[in-house]
């Protein structure tokens, strides 16, 4: 009995301890480690950052956490995150679109004071990625965020394919001219149209690969490739949201029929509602001879085995008759408001702002939008894929950042899939539609919506 | 006494049923749009519902969900009936295949959709190949998910695929309480196997059948994700259930008031429907 008495004491005794233990030690132990939660996508640059992460937790002793949702899901979990005040960021790289709701409703803490003091220039980076990342009001002196991956459309093409002389003999028969990668639309349906069907080393392959996504953004930021260089604009430049005559004027009408065209010619079968990673399968498989896509997956296929290195080259998003623009992408990096951290946090930004930071995010695969990195001399031999990044980055143009956004998108992504894919009306009607849905939103909004 | 052990379940239907009711149906007559927080929140009255209401896409979308209902509550009724009159005769293997045909249903709508997915792909898809082989149309010359005639039927099938078994489950169950003694009798009095089938076994299964059709019908009414895996709503927004509808409004769109007034509108379809529903039943079980 007494044997059994002292047992149940002793194992008492270590229960108690072991609960003290953990409690002052837990204690002790979290007092020590400081830890970050950073909020992005889940893609290629975002294990880039992972690594470079690790730099800043050597250097401050925070430990750095990551949050990465897949594209699909991305603006719904974090804009849901935000919406609610929730306190799982600290840190997070939000879409360029999401700038104005995410100032408006004080969900990122204002940069500007804490630029100033730690003497962080925007006219250190790229302009268009301060305007696209940062700035809210547009072309205000009002940052939100730091730009921290700077981003475009961009297409790549199988060179091997190009450079074959009986493929080269074949089009200029055909065509009367060499087979380059194309400057415009006209030039890349051509080009598509001729790799379409074709029998290459004994598999059938299509002609290119545009974004038809319905259920996020993907048809947008795809369309919008065509439609810029068609002559769309969001607004009437002299009178912001004035959109009849802008948005479905007889140009963007034009350039809404050549994407459909270019969808019915020349894609894979099945590409209904494809994106970036149903883009990223078709090229690695040989699949299709140019693809559309994000200049951010460009480092990983150029490493890949099979269609990367000499057999893989880049072009910027070609011309259209009435200009030449391409989508931008990308994002900048943000404090989140409702943070516990927000000191740690600066911390990071202040870190990654540093131009040797920038140089090797660059190195690893993160596209650096400081002007010292991408304005080297020896930046354009740096990468096959750079030359197009810099000239991509002097011709991008952006989707609504307004707060309503999301809504705008989702119209511009109903009316679009609407045409292009269910073949439902005409080019025409989808972008009057538009400009119906658009209207009504930003008269919900209490936006003056001039009709003319 | 009593009160007191019940009050924990009251409280706790209060907190996660009825106040988030109330408080969506007061949200309903504002203009609460939770991206644009920052924006005075006003009360609209009944205008969320007028819009609704006098919207064409949302007339639109309920058309193609009740026509998903109906096709895919009427194949499965029929598939799942049959399927439990093979399964209710005694023959080897009976426990086997029963098990297999239940597969479908245990499986999760996110894994069903996303294997349809591949399924279905074109290039690679099995199923396309299958087609080809018995119609001799090439399998990458059409796609089930893509093309506007074919996505409709394709969500109806994957869903009948998935859920026909379910319908079996409550069917046999209804086949097997018809007690013996009353085909003995029929047979005593020469009654053919076609006759038993149309004055007995489909009379006494009527409420079960009734049963299932209820809850398939509510199931779907509400499907979302395994149509949102394979389709997204598309192409364009063929197959767009309101439940897509709705979730694009309230978790994409954020229009907060409008889409509270989108699910009370809901609601009260569904509440309507089965009610009347559940009437007719209790009168067939009456007879």
């Amino acid at each position: 009995m007494r044997t059994f008495n002292w047992l149940r004491s002793s194992a008492a005794t270590a229960v108690l301890g072991a609960a003290l233990l953990g409690i002052f030690g837990g204690g002790e132990a979290a007092a020590q480690s400081k830890q970050l939660t950073l909020c992005w996508a889940a893609w290629d640059p975002a294990n880039a950052l992972v690594e470079l992460g690790k730099d800043f937790t050597k250097q401050s002793g925070i430990e750095m956490k990551y949050e990465f949702v897949p594209w699909t899901s991305y603006a719904d979990r974090f804009l849901n995150e935000l919406n609610s005040h929730g306190k799982l960021c600290d840190l997070i790289i939000g879409d360029s679109q999401w700038i104005g709701g995410a100032a408006e409703n004080k969900w990122y803490v204002k940069l500007n004071d804490f630029f100033d003091k730690e003497k962080i220039s925007m006219d250190d980076f790229v302009p268009a990625t301060v305007v696209g990342y940062s700035q809210w009001p547009k072309n205000s002196p009002n940052y939100w965020a730091l730009p921290a991956m700077a981003d475009a459309v961009g297409w790549t093409y199988r060179k091997d394919w190009f450079s074959r002389p009986e493929i080269q003999s074949a089009f200029k028969a055909k065509y009367g001219r060499d087979l380059v990668p194309p400057k415009t639309y006209d030039e890349l349906k051509q080009i598509a149209e001729f790799f379409q069907g074709r029998e290459i080393d004994g598999k059938k392959v299509y002609g290119a690969y545009i974004f038809t996504e319905r259920g996020s953004e993907g048809i947008t930021m795809g369309v919008t490739n065509v439609l810029y260089n068609y002559g769309f604009s969001y607004d009437n430049p002299k009178k912001s949201y004035q959109m009849q005559s802008f948005v479905n004027s007889a140009d963007a009408v034009r350039g809404l029929e050549f994407y459909k065209q270019l969808y019915k010619c020349c894609t894979a079968p099945g590409m209904t509602n494809a994106y970036m990673q149903e883009g990223l399968d078709a090229f690695k498989s040989g699949q299709v001879a140019m693809q559309m896509n994000w200049f951010a997956f460009f480092p990983g296929l150029y490493k890949d085995p099979n269609v990367g290195g000499d057999k893989i080259g880049f072009f910027v998003n070609p011309a259209g008759p009435n200009g030449h623009f391409t989508q931008l992408g990308g994002q900048g990096i943000s404090v989140v408001a409702t943070s516990d951290r927000k000191d740690d946090a600066l911390a990071y930004i202040k870190w990654f702002a540093q131009p040797a930071v920038q140089q090797k995010w660059w190195q690893l695969g993160g596209y650096s939008a400081l002007k010292a990195v991408v304005d080297a001399p020896d930046f354009p031999k740096s990468a096959a894929f750079a030359p197009q990044f810099l000239e991509s980055m002097g011709i991008v143009k952006d989707f609504w950042a307004e707060p309503s956004y999301a809504q705008l998108l989702l119209d511009m992504q109903k009316r679009v899939h609407d045409y292009v894919v269910a073949d439902k009306g005409t080019a025409q009607q989808a972008l009057d539609l538009l400009v119906k849905d658009w209207t009504k939103v930003f008269k919900e909004q209490g936006k003056q919506v001039a009709s003319q | 006494m009593a009160w007191l052990f019940v009050a924990p379940t009251i409280a706790l239907l209060l907190a996660i049923n009825i106040f988030p009711l109330v408080w969506m149906i007061r949200l309903s007559f504002t203009s609460l749009n939770l991206s644009m927080s920052y924006l005075p929140l006003r009360f609209v009255g009944l205008d969320n519902f007028t819009d609704i209401l006098t919207d064409e896409d949302v007339w639109f979308r309920l058309q193609t969900t009740a026509q998903f209902v109906i096709w895919s509550v009427a194949l499965q009724v029929v598939i799942g009936y049959g399927l439990a009159l093979l399964i209710n005769r005694q023959f080897r293997g009976h426990s086997f295949w029963t098990t297999i045909i239940l597969l479908p249903m245990m499986l999760s709508p996110a894994v069903v959709g996303n294997f349809w997915t591949l399924l279905l792909q074109p290039q690679i898809g099995p199923f396309n190949y299958v087609i080809s082989l018995f119609t001799g149309v090439p399998p990458s010359s059409f796609s089930m998910t893509g093309q506007v005639s074919l996505a409709p039927w394709t969500i109806v099938l994957v869903d009948t695929w998935m859920w026909a078994p379910y319908v079996m489950l409550i069917c046999l169950a209804g086949l097997r309480s018809i007690p013996d003694y009353i085909y003995e009798a029929a047979e005593v009095d020469r009654a053919s196997a076609w006759r038993q089938f149309w004055s007995i076994t489909l009379p006494m299964t009527v409420p079960f059948l009734m049963l299932a059709v209820l809850f398939r019908a509510i199931e779907n009414f509400k499907m979302f994700d395994m149509v949102n895996l394979l389709t997204s709503g598309g192409p364009g927004s063929t197959t767009e259930l309101v439940s897509i509808t709705l979730k694009r409004a309230a978790f994409e769109k954020w229009r907060t008031g409008y889409s509270s007034a989108l699910a009370i509108i809901l609601f009260v379809t569904v509440f309507g429907a089965a009610n009347i529903y559940v009437k007719a039943l209790n009168k067939v079980k009456q007879r």
